[in-house]
């Protein structure tokens, strides 16, 4: 999001944020807060809640206890608006199989409220190294590709908030590095969370959290 | 790219997204038809049509049209939780669209069995409706009826363990005001021809409005806590 | 705690006014006695339905896991009250119309209650997850709420819908029926002590659910 040329700050406050289930409690009382040009890097063993955290961010999930906020420009963003201000990138995240993926980002595209020409859906396929693959249906595509399809859906209207919940699952060395690459250069005008396991991912990280300790 | 907040167009391009999903898969209509032609043809096969008063009539068309409607209205919203699709349309769509969206597409997919039932058993039952105009009006009434009230009954049941026992023991109670004018006003349109027709259908008619009106507003109201649960 | 006391008395004499007091209705005779607990337990399921759909509200507004018990609490009681307003319906109208069943606009109305109190449980016990199980059942509630006025109102104002059920209102019932002073004294003894019991269970199983931590803790913010 851009006035004047020049990008607001996006915040992200996590305010002693709790989640139960049951008599489970997965998370316990996380706080943290990240800013636009900052990375939070989420780590743990499996299970220890790193995606529930990342949907909790989201607002997928309600937390038991805590808030979350988002601000931009230091107003506050209402949930409604969530769609606009978050990129979202994790293994739960599905196309639709029968349609291309020009036609995926396309519909994506359209139910955001933008007006998208083909030339931009190409050059963001090019970008993530799926050019000329964009008249293929989704269903053809390799895990591999599928997880690059998702940073075109999840940058395609140039969110303030990253969401990257396994940044680099199912990719080639070749992916990796293009993720790595493409997290570096979103950094600057971006707030970015990853959830991972990695430890490359994690040194990116300017906070991180250490969950099921 | 520029950014705008159209409702209107958002919705559209859920309803073009099932559309084309739809032609490319056939998940939703061949099974429909196949049921409903199979229902009409039990119903055909069971009753003597000259035995039966105008009212009989209805009700039966109706009941292969609710059915129709129990077999198939629900699987919009429950393909996309099968296919794991629903996480991607949540991140990126309004509640409002996605409602409007798959509305609009359960009044099509409704349409298109209703379009091909309704003459299908005026010739099997060898009826002519006294009334077409308002035969045809009871029919896409009563039609959009089933579908302001089934749409949204959809979404909970695809958030739910989804039986498909569940989607018809939610939906009928709710649909019973719209069935039941639905097959009042179709009753007086095999009986009758205008105005005596017309009169007697008229609060049918009124009643048919009004309920699709009052479902899909409250649906509106509500969708966003099925929808975001 | 003196008011359950109060209650059972009040109720008691309820039923003795009903046999003793209140004189049998010259038409029907001694069948007649059923108004007394029909009309009431009809009334109380209406109520029980209006107070789901209202902690439905609450839950979706606040999310306190104490309303949605309320709501599945107050609809339990709804459906039980449900089932005596229809049998006990359907043994007055064998009485005095010949049928047990008609189908006639307050019949269906009745029968419909029923199955949306059956509709929202078979939900309930369809979803695992609690704050899931609240939002859906929640909405559901609230739906079949909107809905039921117009299957009350409006389909029977229909002219071509031809009724069973006099038409005037609960105080006198036409035909060969007329409301003695006596019989109007204890139906409305009868609706407000059925209205009390609907209370006090209510307020019983709320109280057994809190004890027994059915009710997670109240969630702070």
């Amino acid at each position: 999001m851009t006035t004047d040329g020049k990008t607001e700050v996006f915040e992200l406050v996590l305010e002693s944020v709790s989640k139960s289930y049951g008599a489970r409690q997965v998370l316990r009382s996380v706080s943290a807060t990240v800013r636009t040009g900052q990375v939070l890097a989420i780590t743990g063993p499996n299970g220890s809640g790193k995606s529930t955290l990342i949907k909790a961010v989201c607002r997928l999930i309600r937390p038991t206890h805590g808030r979350i906020l988002w601000k931009l420009g230091g107003k506050e963003v209402p949930a409604e608006a969530g769609r606009k201000v978050i990129g979202f990138v994790s293994p739960d995240l599905m196309f639709y199989d029968e349609l291309t993926a020009a036609e995926n980002l396309r519909f994506f595209a359209q139910v955001r409220g933008m007006k998208i020409a083909d030339e931009d859906i190409e050059s963001a396929l090019d970008s993530l190294h799926l050019g000329g693959r964009g008249s293929d249906v989704v269903g053809s595509y390799s895990s591999g590709m599928k997880q690059r399809l998702k940073y075109a859906y999840a940058l395609q209207h140039d969110p303030p908030l990253l969401l990257l919940d396994e940044p680099t699952a199912n990719l080639d060395t070749q992916g990796v590095s293009l993720v790595h690459d493409l997290i570096e250069d979103s950094k600057r005008s971006k707030c970015i969370v990853i959830a991972t396991n990695e430890p490359e991912e994690v040194g990116l990280g300017d906070i991180v959290i250490k969950l099921g300790e | 790219m520029t950014s705008s907040s159209n409702w209107g167009s958002e919705s559209l391009a859920v309803l073009w997204k099932d559309l084309l999903s739809e032609f490319r898969t056939r998940y939703s209509l061949s099974a429909v038809l196949l049921f409903s032609v199979t229902a009409l043809a039990v119903v055909s096969f069971s009753v003597s049509p000259y035995a039966l008063d105008p009212e009989a009539k209805a009700a039966f068309l109706w009941i292969v049209l609710f059915f129709s409607a129990m077999s198939g209205l629900s699987r919009s919203f429950v393909r996309e939780e099968e296919t794991r699709t629903a996480l991607a349309l949540r991140l990126s769509a309004s509640a409002d669209a996605v409602y409007m969206g798959k509305l609009l597409f359960n009044i099509v997919l409704q349409s298109a069995v209703a379009a091909i039932v309704v003459p299908l058993f005026l010739l099997l039952m060898d009826t002519r409706p006294a009334n077409p105009a308002l035969l045809t009006a009871a029919t896409a009434l009563g039609t959009l009826a089933l579908a302001s009230s089934s749409t949204i009954i959809a979404a909970i049941v695809s958030r739910a363990n989804a039986k498909g026992a569940l989607f018809a023991v939610l939906a009928f109670p709710l649909s019973l005001p719209g069935l039941s004018s639905a097959i009042g006003a179709t009753a007086e349109a095999l009986r009758g021809s205008m105005p005596e027709a017309g009169i007697g259908a008229a609060g049918d008619i009124r009643v048919l409005i009004a309920y699709s009106a009052l479902m899909i507003a409250a649906s509106l109201l509500l969708f966003d806590y099925v929808w975001n649960s | 705690m003196a008011a359950k006391w109060f209650l059972g008395v009040w109720m008691i004499l309820v039923i003795l006014g009903a046999f003793f007091y209140a004189p049998a209705s010259l038409g029907l005779g001694q069948i007649s006695r059923i108004i007394f607990f029909h009309i009431p337990t009809a009334w109380v399921t209406v109520l029980a339905f209006l107070m789901c759909a209202i902690y439905s509200l609450r839950y979706l507004k606040k999310r306190q896991p104490g309303d949605d018990m309320a709501a599945s609490v107050s609809a339990e009681l709804g459906f039980l009250f449900c089932i005596i307003a229809t049998v006990s319906g359907s043994i007055f109208a064998k009485a005095t119309w010949g049928s047990y069943w008609n189908w006639d606009p307050r019949e269906t109305s009745i029968f419909v209650l029923l199955l949306i109190y059956g509709a929202y449980f078979a939900l309930r016990t369809s979803v695992d997850e609690p704050e899931r199980r609240g939002s859906l059942s929640a909405v559901y509630a609230l739906l079949a709420f909107v809905t039921v006025p117009i299957l009350v109102f409006v389909v029977p104002r229909i002219p071509a819908v031809q009724s069973l059920h006099p038409s005037e209102s609960v105080v006198s019932t036409g035909g060969e029926f007329t409301m003695d002073g006596r019989m109007l004294t204890v139906l409305l003894a009868s609706l407000a002590g059925f209205t009390g019991v609907l209370a006090w269970v209510f307020s019983l199983r709320m109280r057994a659910a809190r004890l027994l931590g059915t009710i997670p803790q109240r969630k702070e913010d």
